[in-house]
């Protein structure tokens, strides 16, 4: 009989030691410089995990599209999209308007790559610059006006029994994710889609009704993360979406999903946004200069993969 | 098949993406008032020189199946690594021109390295080093600024006449109208296509990335040294992002390490190798159509500028609206690339490369 320690995947068991490290590290060095130990602290450790719930929530539509072997980089202005028509429709529909508005742009990046086969990679970065386009169009170009809804406001900022709300809402979408991989046909077709797409077609799925079902979901959650964010900050601004993609697909493949599709598991994604956001957190306690952050940031995200995601060796 | 047939077969790309440039830059030249005059040509070509080098870089990795999330870093990288290094005495500057070429080849071979050795999947080793990459530069620049050989600037920026007036050598009659009205950078660009790219390609090596990206399984099978094809793709990546990072030293005579610019130039590249021709899944391409397709993105945008604004075409101006057209004229671009997907019969075709 194993021990349940080695149940655990062994990426999350990595990035969760990662985690560790990094704590005792930022704390080490506040021990020494200001005499104190913020980072055990659960308000800290709360506020961390609420900030993480916008990158988790993208990490999760993400890796859906990375289960197929796809990619979707239109993430940042579609999250920037929902964000600014949701607080440009404002009032009870706000959150609806913003959603729909995802669910559009997933759409047509399903369309485009289900039917016209283009590769993912190059139609979503088209489509990246459309909405970016039209939301200039939208904004004439300057920082909208509009303010976020109250019930934007209490769902990213907000508490419930001391616990913030916004991980009620990350936990809430990534549970019917994990219940959609784990329990429904559509997961079962996701993975075997990731692993080989002509097999999964032969078998009688309805790959492009699959395609589109994940470009749909990724671009809801990133949308998701938009009305959030626009919420926590009681706005929506131009390229608030920027610094959320290379974070997303790194969480997702720091949690050991493989970036060509058909292995993955959403607790890792958890894991990896989580790892991701105190790293940044940390670095910036210890007051460490953008460039600094930078090379350990893409440091880190290297070491880990060389630890654990390397490919088979190949044998003749 | 007759050889002309063979020839356009595995060609026509190129010259689709040539033809896209045409149109689009002489709808240009004919709406500008100075079109097709030497002046605009040094303009045009100083502002298209970083885009085609970034866009050089990128398709090497393509081309063997792989992608390079870090071009716009390492160009942004030895940008301020050039405003550190190029200026002084003539050595200074010499040798600082060597030392932004070799380290943006050392770059490159790094994250080879990493890709080969360490086995893991180039668009996330890519994106790692790429954040590495840009700390670097801002360790190197923390704020815009630095300089760079004034004298070296003008000569690379302007026509070849230019070269002999910075320096003060004698300039020959017949070759002051003539050839020395040829911009400097399409020149340098001529120099290192014929110097770097058309002896690479023709190398061992060089096929190798071609059939890596075709089959990498056929090419490890068939003894090809696929190892040593992935890594000078990336290292030549690295190079030829160098060499835009340099000239954008030049051409601003400063460096900036601007993480918003390093990451447009990274995604603009993959554009414009997409629009010149090379695929996406590796195997088929080539650098040259990668400068044509650079060429046709940075003409749309010059296009914007000439439309008459009281015209009945006048909202194409409007400045807000260009990022609109922009896009989507990418986004039809990559489209129709799908026009195959139409005619294919068997649907089971789809799903190959």
């Amino acid at each position: 009989m194993k021990s349940w320690i080695e149940n655990i995947d062994k990426p999350i068991k990595y990035a969760l030691g990662f985690i560790v490290l990094v704590l005792i590290v930022g704390n080490i060095y506040t021990l020494i410089n200001l005499g104190t130990m913020p980072f055990f602290s659960p308000n800290y450790l709360l506020q961390q995990l609420q900030v993480a719930s916008f990158l988790g929530l993208i990490a999760t539509g993400m890796m859906v599209v990375i289960l197929l072997g796809h990619i979707d980089l239109s993430v940042p202005w579609t999250l920037t999209c929902a964000a600014m028509t949701a607080t440009a429709v404002g009032g009870d529909g706000a959150m609806l308007a913003g959603l729909t508005a995802g669910l559009i742009i997933g759409l047509i990046n399903g369309i485009g790559v289900a039917f016209l086969r283009v590769p993912s990679m190059i139609f979503t970065l088209g489509v990246n610059t459309v909405v970016q386009g039209l939301m200039i169009v939208h904004t004439g170009g300057y920082a909208p006006q509009t303010a976020s809804t109250p019930i934007m406001n209490f769902l990213a900022t907000g508490y419930i029994a001391g616990i913030p709300t916004a991980l009620f809402v990350w936990a809430a979408i990534g549970g019917l994710i994990i219940f959609m991989l784990n329990r429904t046909p559509m997961g079962r077709y996701l993975y075997a889609m990731g692993n080989r797409e002509v097999a999964a077609y032969l078998s009688g799925v309805n790959t492009r009704l699959i395609l589109i079902a994940a470009f749909v979901i990724c671009s809801l959650c990133a949308a998701m993360a938009g009305i959030l964010l626009a919420g926590y900050s009681a706005k929506a601004y131009q390229g608030m979406g920027d610094l959320y993609l290379l974070p997303a697909i790194a969480a997702v493949v720091i949690g050991g999903t493989n970036i060509l599709g058909g292995k993955g598991t959403l607790a890792g994604t958890v894991v990896g946004a989580i790892l991701i956001v105190l790293l940044q957190s940390v670095l910036s306690v210890m007051q460490m200069p953008e460039a600094g952050r930078q090379i350990i940031y893409g440091s880190v995200i290297i070491g880990m993969l060389l630890v654990y995601g390397r490919a088979e060796k190949k044998e003749s | 098949m007759s050889n002309f047939k063979i020839w356009m077969a595995s060609n026509w790309r190129l010259f689709l993406a040539i033809g896209i440039f045409c149109l689009i830059y002489g709808t240009y030249s004919f709406l500008h008032p100075a079109g097709g005059s030497s002046r605009l040509f040094v303009q045009n070509s100083n502002e298209s020189f970083v885009l085609i080098s970034v866009a050089m870089a990128q398709t090497l990795p393509v081309l063997t199946g792989g992608l390079d999330l870090s071009v716009g870093s390492v160009m942004t990288m030895i940008n301020a690594l050039a405003s550190n290094v190029v200026n002084g005495s003539p050595t200074e500057v010499f040798l600082g021109i060597i030392l932004c070429l070799c380290s943006a080849a050392l770059a490159g071979f790094i994250n080879g390295c990493i890709i080969v050795y360490g086995r893991l999947q180039p668009i996330i080793v890519t994106l790692a080093t790429g954040a590495v990459f840009m700390g670097i530069a801002l360790f190197l620049r923390p704020t815009p600024g630095g300089e760079v050989d004034g004298d070296l600037s003008f000569a690379a920026t302007f026509d070849l006449n230019e070269i002999f007036f910075t320096y003060g050598w004698p300039l020959p009659e017949w070759f002051e109208n003539s050839l020395g009205l040829i911009p400097t950078p399409v020149v340098l660009i001529v120099i290192v296509v014929l110097v770097i790219w058309v002896p690479f390609k023709n190398s061992v090596t060089g096929r190798g990335c071609y059939a890596v990206g075709s089959a990498e399984g056929a090419a490890y099978m068939s003894g090809l040294n696929v190892d040593r094809s992935r890594l000078a793709a990336y290292t030549l990546a690295g190079l030829f992002a160098g060499i835009g990072g340099l000239y954008l030293a030049l051409q601003t005579g400063s460096g900036n390490a601007d993480i918003p610019q390093a990451g447009a130039y990274t995604l603009n590249s993959i554009a414009a190798v997409v629009i010149g021709g090379t695929s996406l899944y590796g195997g088929i391409g080539g650098v040259v159509g990668s400068i044509f397709g650079a060429m046709s993105l940075r003409a749309i945008s010059f296009n914007f500028r000439v439309f008459d604004a009281d015209g009945p075409l006048g909202f194409i101006s409007d400045p807000l609206l260009q990022p609109l057209f922009e896009g989507s004229i990418l986004l039809i671009a990559v489209s129709a690339g799908a026009a195959r997907v139409f005619s294919i019969k068997n649907r089971l075709n789809l799903f190959g490369s």
